[in-house]
């Protein structure tokens, strides 16, 4: 190479004096990079531990028996949650069997029917909209739907709202995990003569099923802590009621209107709700996140 | 990998290798004594001892996991990137050693540049890729930059391909240009060593002879090591080989006497093409 | 023998065949109508709130949009105030949240020791697991008492008195308020931004980030200089999506904001988003009547500023979506 020629002859004895101060003031300012970090980091677990110890104090201090043996009562007369709790329970249990079929069809649709084509990217985008989506706008939309033109709130309201809420999670679980799955299995399988359908139902959901459960699972954690939808939908009702056809109590809707309240003992009440629900969304999670741990 | 059968050496690597064998090896410039290192409990070397010359190139071959990357990576302490990795021992840069825990690694590893299997590009141009490793060590005016850049662009041969285009970025390079853009981006911290962790396995032929000339031109100026697992590459470039297996040093030997008489049946083995 | 067994299987594969085509149709007549209902969910959304909202875009014309008014009983209304106050939160927000969720993701991916990184992880993921209406709860029992107490007198007194910035830390301290909805939602996008940040951190190659180490670079250059860089289009989007979530947020903001139809120029002063304004004057709100049309027009508003910020964040990660 003559080129180098013409440039000085290397010199590899730097001046290590400018070396070590600039060495210092980067270290310096690596030492700052860090530590704010951590202090963000540590940040963040305050916040964390704060919301649960506040929760746990104020929840645990308002927690007893009657919580879950009583309904809701007007303020001063020892009411519960009872109805409530059972309210959520019914709308997020037919919420997620409406929505997770639906859901695993279109991630199924997503991940074996439609790749490369301009309908499915479509859809994937769709889908992934709505997962993001302001959950108050779901809301507005069943009441416009269902709430106005049949005769007001409903459970049944509630349910859809919530069934809308759940479909894109599972959407994106059931695509994730199905394209996870090598090809060769697919042609394995469709090589031993079997029909599409069956290759789909029998061995890639089989194989996919744990991260699906996943997605299920962290479904129906989200749903259950939703309160906007349920304000235009199924309302609340101070009753107790499983008629689905008529406005519906729900534990995160109790909470919000008992909370706003000036009564001591309904804000007691809320916090107690607060700590059932809240601990009932970290344990659905946790499970979720062992089962996926544990399916791989 | 090599794909010949009875002897490891084509007829021009011999010439190549009978031109330098003159020269004796060179006295070290890093001294390796007693080395151990652990993955975890895991010992992927045991006991090194090895003398690498001042300004000359040494290869290190040998099978996959036979520890030759393990210590290219030990020479600029890339491994204490991860928590349970650990050598003991002495590895002394000038007398130095560099594996004590109160080295000052920033300025170790301006001094022991590296070199990957695949290039690796910064996602920016290629004239910042040069200076960001530059601006770390230096305070140079835009004028010094400018003449520290042309000169790493054109010690990597890479200058009149590149001189045009010093503001776009270097992704959209061509692989073999990205790879002596690696080259160019090391030489520009003005490192006393170069690492090379097989540099061309991820290239084409043509680009694979660009960086074989490149290396035997730095080496007027700089120490090399070179890792690879292709003989032809370490007889054609080395001026010493040393023949790692499960973790040992086998044999070192400068490249002539090692390719055409080891004194181990498992470096003959080895270079002969029978294992690895 | 070996005809035997096969014939009867030759011969019969005819109907079966027809059997799984039968199987394959309906399977995939399922799963294509399913994909489709995903389509008309959306389509649907945006027709209801549109037609919905249709008697208050007519009543009032394009300038609903930036009208501050919002009188019930002479029923007027606009949407200039929910408006301001929505992107005025989220955008604080987002400024309060980055740089906290990109020290999370720092410190998750190249600071903390391996055994650390899982459970702090998890922790953050959980934030992002908690309901927003415990958020809402928290904010408005804990939060926004130390905020009256503490933190906007200290602000009154310190950036308050500076010219020019001063007039955003002004007037008395309520503890709600736009500063207080602001913080909240900061804290509820915090772990979505954190963890995309740190899903797209960790898939630098680990090889770009030892090329830099092998430099001499520190661990605070590596990410500045390489890691930063190399995400920066997928860092954008976390980013986005994080500020689509706090636009459309809603209990959390609900209980905090103050909910008062104005426009204030210190951050302490109660506001609105379009998002509280809905979920609280919906309740007195009479089916039919033009306040609840001028809702459903404020929700179709939302939806469009939502489906354009959600859409980018959508299309600045879609290198990651690839797998």
């Amino acid at each position: 190479m003559s080129a180098s020629a013409s440039h000085p002859a290397l010199t590899p004895v730097k001046d290590r004096a400018i070396a070590t101060r600039l060495g210092r003031r980067r270290r310096r300012t690596d030492r700052i990079a860090r530590t704010l970090s951590l202090v963000a980091t540590g940040i963040g677990l305050v916040f964390l531990a704060s919301i649960l110890a506040t929760l746990f104090v104020k929840g645990f201090g308002a927690l007893n028996l009657s919580v879950f043996t009583e309904v809701t009562r007007p303020p001063g007369s020892d009411g519960g949650l009872l109805n409530a709790i059972v309210g959520s329970l019914i709308q997020v249990a037919l919420a997620t069997l409406v929505g997770t079929p639906i859901g695993m069809l279109v991630g199924t649709y997503l991940a074996e029917y439609a790749r490369g084509s301009r309908f499915g990217d479509v859809v994937r985008f769709v889908s992934d909209i709505l997962l993001s989506a302001p959950s108050i706008l779901i809301g507005l939309f069943v009441y416009q739907l269902l709430v106005l033109p049949f005769g007001g709130f409903s459970g049944w309201a509630g349910v859809v709202a919530l069934s809308i809420i759940i479909i894109p999670i599972v959407v994106r679980t059931t695509e994730d995990m199905l394209s996870l799955i090598p090809n060769t299995l697919r042609e394995a399988v469709i090589g031993l003569g079997s029909p599409k359908w069956k290759m789909i139902v029998l061995v890639c959901w089989r194989s996919a099923i744990s991260g699906i459960i996943t997605g299920i699972l962290l479904g129906i954690a989200r749903i259950a802590g939703e309160t906007a939808p349920l304000l235009f939908t199924s309302l609340g009702n101070n009753a107790w009621s499983t008629d689905l056809s008529q406005p519906m109590p729900s534990l995160p809707i109790t909470i919000y209107s008992y909370a706003g309240s000036p009564f001591q003992d309904w804000i007691e009440l809320a916090w107690a709700g607060a700590l059932l629900i809240t601990l009932a969304v970290l344990l659905l999670n946790i499970a979720a996140r062992s089962l996926l741990r544990g399916g791989k | 990998m090599s794909s010949t059968t009875t002897t490891a050496t084509s007829r021009p690597a011999l010439g190549a290798m009978q031109a330098r064998s003159g020269a004796a090896l060179n006295e070290a410039k890093v001294a390796i004594r007693n080395l151990d290192f652990f993955y975890a409990d895991n010992k992927a070397l045991k006991g090194i001892r090895l003398d690498i010359p001042d300004r000359q190139v040494t290869g290190m071959i040998g099978p996959s996991g036979c520890g030759k990357s393990t210590l290219l990576r030990v020479l600029n302490r890339m491994y204490s990137l991860y928590p349970g990795q650990r050598a003991t021992g002495e590895v002394l840069l000038d007398g130095q050693n560099i594996i004590s825990d109160d080295m000052d690694l920033n300025e170790l590893r301006s001094k022991v540049g590296m070199v990957f299997q695949k290039p690796t590009p910064f996602p920016m141009t290629i004239y910042e890729n040069i200076a960001f490793g530059v601006r770390l060590h230096e305070q140079l005016s835009k004028a010094q930059m400018d003449e520290r850049v042309e000169w790493a662009l054109t010690r990597a041969a890479l200058w009149t391909e590149a001189k045009d285009r010093l503001n776009s970025s270097a992704m959209g390079m061509s692989g073999g240009q990205q790879q002596r853009l690696c080259i160019a981006r090391t030489i520009a911290v003005r490192p006393e060593v170069i690492l090379f962790d097989e540099p061309t396995s991820a290239l084409d032929p043509i680009s694979t002879l660009k960086i074989e000339e490149l290396i035997d031109e730095l080496k007027r100026d700089f120490t090399l090591v070179i890792v690879t697992h292709n003989m032809q590459q370490a007889a054609r470039c080395a001026d010493q080989v040393a023949f790692f297996y499960l973790g040992e040093l086998i044999e070192v030997a400068p490249a002539l006497e090692m390719f055409t008489a080891p004194k181990h049946a498992k470096t003959q083995e080895y270079i002969t093409g029978r294992f690895g | 023998m070996q005809q035997a067994t096969t014939f009867p299987t030759a011969a019969a594969k005819p109907a079966r065949r027809g059997g799984a085509d039968l199987g394959d149709a309906i399977f995939s007549g399922a799963c294509h109508v399913a994909g489709a209902l995903v389509l008309l969910l959306l389509g649907g959304i945006i027709v209801e709130l549109f037609l919905g909202g249709l008697p208050a875009f007519r009543a009032f014309g394009l300038p609903f949009i930036w009208s501050t008014e919002w009188d019930p009983v002479t029923e007027v209304f606009g949407a200039g105030v929910s408006i301001y106050g929505t992107v005025v939160t989220a955008v604080l927000a987002i400024i309060i949240a980055v740089p906290v969720a990109f020290g999370v993701a720092f410190t998750l991916t190249e600071l903390a020791p391996p055994w650390l990184r899982r459970p702090v992880g998890t922790a953050v993921e959980l934030l992002a697991a908690v309901p927003s209406i415990i958020y809402g709860m928290w904010g408005f029992f804990l939060v926004a008492p130390i905020m009256a107490q503490y933190v906007q007198p200290a602000l009154i007194d310190s950036l308050g008195e500076l010219p020019g910035i001063g007039v955003l830390f002004q007037g008395p301290p309520f503890g709600t308020g736009i500063l207080t909805a602001a913080l909240i939602l900061a804290i509820m996008i915090l772990p979505f931004i954190a963890a995309t940040m740190r899903d797209v951190f960790e898939q630098v190659p680990p090889v770009f980030k030892e090329s830099a180490y092998g430099l001499g670079a520190t661990t605070w250059e590596v990410m500045k200089g390489v890691v930063l860089p190399y995400t920066r289009v997928s860092v954008a989007g976390g980013v986005m999506l994080g500020l689509g979530r706090a636009l459309g947020e809603t209990m959390a903001v609900t209980f905090v904001i103050g909910n008062a139809n104005r426009i204030t120029t210190t951050l302490f002063g109660p506001g609105n988003t379009i998002a509280s304004v809905v979920a609280l004057e919906f309740g007195e709100s009479e089916t039919g009547s033009l306040k609840l049309s001028a809702l459903l027009a404020l929700g179709f508003i939302l939806f469009v500023l939502s489906f354009i910020v959600l859409a980018t964040s959508r299309y600045l990660l879609r290198s990651r979506l690839k797998v």
